[in-house]
């Protein structure tokens, strides 16, 4: 591994929760405006990435919520469950519903954004993580 | 409630729950195999409604043309779900025995059932564009299965597959958005139309040339097969059997929609090739496989090689050829997968895939002879096995348009089919065992392995003994293709 | 405008294939990559360029306004982009992992899959 520095290793875990952050108000801005599910999991890659880099391959894989299979997995499934209920009331699967109850704004496809939230996050921080320790491995 | 995306749904669910029980593998095994096992139940319902010719439509998320996903189900594509249902069942529970099953690892049941949902969904879809993405998906869970063994042979299989695999979607990624370019549409039934307008004459042949090379290095083609031998002996028998079974059927069945129905007679250059790229494929495939002495080498080559009977019949273009191409296509899915199977068990028993170092397996097991002479046959088109149907409804139909080439090069690598099939019966069943190795115990845990294989053997001798249901099935399914009949 | 366009995405596709046919595993990863973006380049294109506005239809409009974009292209090559990026990421993660193990980079050096080389016209007997 390269030589670590102080700076890095104190920013790169407080940018972490940042980045997380960013990525969660990404995520439900993208319901009226430029954003969503896909952009908001890229930044989340981008957080576990960072932490990967600076404080090694395993501490940014024991942070995932999950494991990077099952992660993305269940981000799959979560989206694809987004669909179901239209197929039981016998529209078209994947159409969505929207609704406002208790004054909040509330609709399928946010169910939709957030599996592809997860889906990106678990699937690319997977390789991600596999590349650095194939590397990690290889120095 | 609609059943059409249940051959991809199911699947996909599947794969998922099974990827979320990753540290549960007794429970991962469990989910897999009962959805594996509903799997050919839903599809057969749909073949219900398919074989009265209805064909039913849904649009995802109800949107209008041109901006839903189209798909539809028809006898074709519902008839080719139920089989790859079948073989997906079949296969996983001969991972459950012990011939040569494939090293127990949390990705294993996620990805084959995630494979065939790409199989499902691309037997379904309606359009262009989503063809492309089953096949992408199922390009990513093959790629995931090749590496799974994990060792550096492993691993350079799964790399000359990534290279020469990802060249053929992105070509097929290039035809597509030619395609859509020139006739502003994606949707089959919407590009059947627009492609008969006279002013693309011009453009579209060659636009479909792209389309059918893309598709043809998929199916393994002559001479863009290279890339089947050179990785699938690297997988283990189940898994083998899934890739050798269905993947090169999906490209057939994309070639077999796209230049018998969707663009049937709108260029004719191609399709008179594809007759030649036809033969090229079997007569190679063949004599590929009479050189090898590995098991598994010998069963690749003759993937390449029944390829190109089920080209033969597109080539043919028209509705009996069609039909004879969706028969052949049934059929040799089972019984190529079942070969493969019988193979596991093979190097169970005898302990090499290489020819010259096993035998004495008649002597020892009669039962496992029998079952590998029922698929070898059908393989061959001995009857009364499904094989010969398939190679009777290609013949008669050459013949009967004036092929006579054609039709006697189909019986004639017939013939070197079982000079491979007689290689293996004499080397691993009839002569002894090279090191005397005692096969009379019992092994203890392949009973699953021989049930599976009794599954496709079951379905291969019933298409084979009752051929008149599944004719009359392929016969309605396909009318009106080659002929410019609109899906 | 319109010449820019079939000019990137020729030169996309002369760097992926010159790129891919090198021997290099990272070098044939990196050009399936160029050559993909070529692909998608020409995927947008095949939507018809020169309408800039973005397609977002006004409340209560029941269709696009004049002078929009075509939504269509831009959906299938998100998608697109999406799976080659996801392709991408195995392949480099692969070739790592190969190159490690081969201590190699160079494609003729992956021998392991090929039929061992035998006397005569038989191969030899592989090891069990």
């Amino acid at each position: 591994m390269t030589p670590r520095s102080v700076l890095l290793d104190r920013i790169v875990p407080m940018l972490y929760w940042l980045l997380l952050a960013a990525a969660v108000w990404i995520l439900l801005r993208g319901h009226n405006a430029p954003g969503g599910g896909f952009i908001a999991g890229l930044v989340a890659v981008a957080a576990s990435a960072a932490l990967a880099i600076v404080l090694g391959e395993r501490v940014a894989r024991a942070r995932l919520p999950l494991a990077p299979l099952p992660l993305a997995a269940s981000g799959v499934l979560l989206a694809l469950v987004s669909g179901l209920p239209a197929l039981f009331s016998g529209h078209p699967y994947l159409m969505h519903f929207w609704g406002a109850p208790l004054e909040v704004k509330l609709s399928t496809v946010m169910l939709f954004d957030l599996g592809v939230f997860l889906a990106v996050w678990g699937a690319l921080a997977g390789f991600v993580l596999a590349l650095l320790a194939a590397w990690e491995e290889a120095a | 409630m609609n059943l059409i995306l249940a051959p991809l749904l199911l699947p996909l669910f599947t794969a998922l729950v099974c990827a979320l029980l990753a540290g549960r593998p007794a429970w991962q095994t469990r989910i897999s195999l009962a959805g594996a096992a509903a799997n050919p139940l839903f599809g057969l319902l749909l073949l219900e409604r398919a074989a009265s010719g209805e064909v039913q439509h849904l649009v995802l998320g109800g949107w209008p043309a041109p901006f839903g996903i189209a798909f539809a189900a028809d006898g074709l594509g519902v008839a080719l779900a139920v089989v790859a249902a079948l073989l997906g069942l079949a296969v996983l529970v001969h991972q459950a025995g012990a011939a040569e099953p494939a090293a127990p690892s949390p990705g294993l049941h996620p990805l084959v059932h995630l494979l065939l949902a790409g199989v499902g969904g691309a037997f379904m879809t309606a359009d262009l564009f989503n063809l492309y993405v089953w096949f992408e998906l199922m390009l990513m869970a093959a790629l995931g299965l090749l590496v799974a063994g994990g060792e550096r042979r492993h691993l350079e299989a799964a790399f000359k597959y990534f290279v020469l695999n990802v060249l053929g979607t992105l070509l097929l990624l290039a035809a597509v958005a030619l395609i859509h370019g020139a006739t502003g549409h994606l949707n089959f039934a919407a590009l059947a139309e627009a492609a008969r307008r006279p002013e693309l004459a011009g453009v579209l042949p060659g636009y479909l040339g792209l389309l059918a090379l893309a598709l043809l290095l998929k199916s393994a083609a002559f001479p863009l097969y290279a890339w089947l031998p050179a990785t699938y002996h690297s997988l283990p028998a189940p898994i083998l059997a899934l890739f050798g079974g269905l993947l090169t059927k999906v490209g057939v069945y994309a070639l077999l929609r796209l230049f018998g129905q969707v663009f049937a007679g709108v260029a004719e250059a191609p399709v008179q090739l594809l007759g030649w790229i036809a033969l090229a494929t079997m007569v190679s495939g063949v004599l590929g496989a009479a050189y090898h002495w590995d098991l598994r080498r010998i069963l690749a080559f003759h993937i390449v090689s029944q390829i190109g009977y089920l080209l033969l019949g597109i080539a043919l273009m028209s509705p009996a050829g069609a039909a004879a191409t969706l028969y052949f296509t049934a059929h040799n899915i089972l019984a190529k997968a079942g070969l493969f199977l019988i193979a596991g068990i093979v190097w169970r028993l005898a302990g090499h895939h290489d020819l010259r170092r096993v035998g004495g397996l008649y002597a020892a097991r009669p039962g496992l002879a029998l079952l590998f002479l029922l698929a070898a046959f059908s393989l061959v088109g001995v009857p009364p096995t499904s094989g010969f149907w398939g190679k009777f409804l290609l013949v008669r139909e050459s013949f009967g348009q004036g092929q006579f080439l054609w039709g006697g090069v189909a019986l004639a690598v017939g013939v070197l089919t079982l000079y491979s099939m007689a290689k293996i019966w004499l080397e691993a069943f009839w002569k002894p065992h090279p090191d005397g190795r005692e096969m009379a115990a019992p092994v203890p845990g392949l009973a699953p392995a021989y049930a599976a294989v009794m599954i496709l053997g079951a379905a291969t001798l019933g298409m084979g003994l009752w051929p008149e249901p599944f004719i009359a099935f392929a016969q309605s399914a396909t009318a009106g293709f080659g002929t410019g009949g609109r899906p | 405008m319109s010449l820019i366009v079939p000019l990137a995405i020729a030169l996309c596709v002369a760097a992926g294939v010159y790129l891919t046919l090198s021997r290099d595993l990272f070098r044939m990863v990196l050009g399936l990559a160029v050559l993909g973006s070529g692909v998608n380049l020409l995927l947008f294109a095949s939507g018809r360029l020169g309408p800039l506005a973005p397609p977002i239809m006004e409340a209560g409009a029941d269709a696009l306004a004049a002078g929009a974009a075509n939504p269509l292209p831009q959906a299938l090559v998100l998608t697109a982009i999406v799976i080659g990026f996801a392709l991408l990421c195995f392949g480099l993660v692969l070739a790592a992992r190969l190159a490690n193990m081969a201590r190699s980079e160079d494609a003729d050096a992956l021998r392991a899959t090929e039929p061992p080389g035998g006397e005569g016209h038989k191969p030899a007997v592989l090891e069990p």
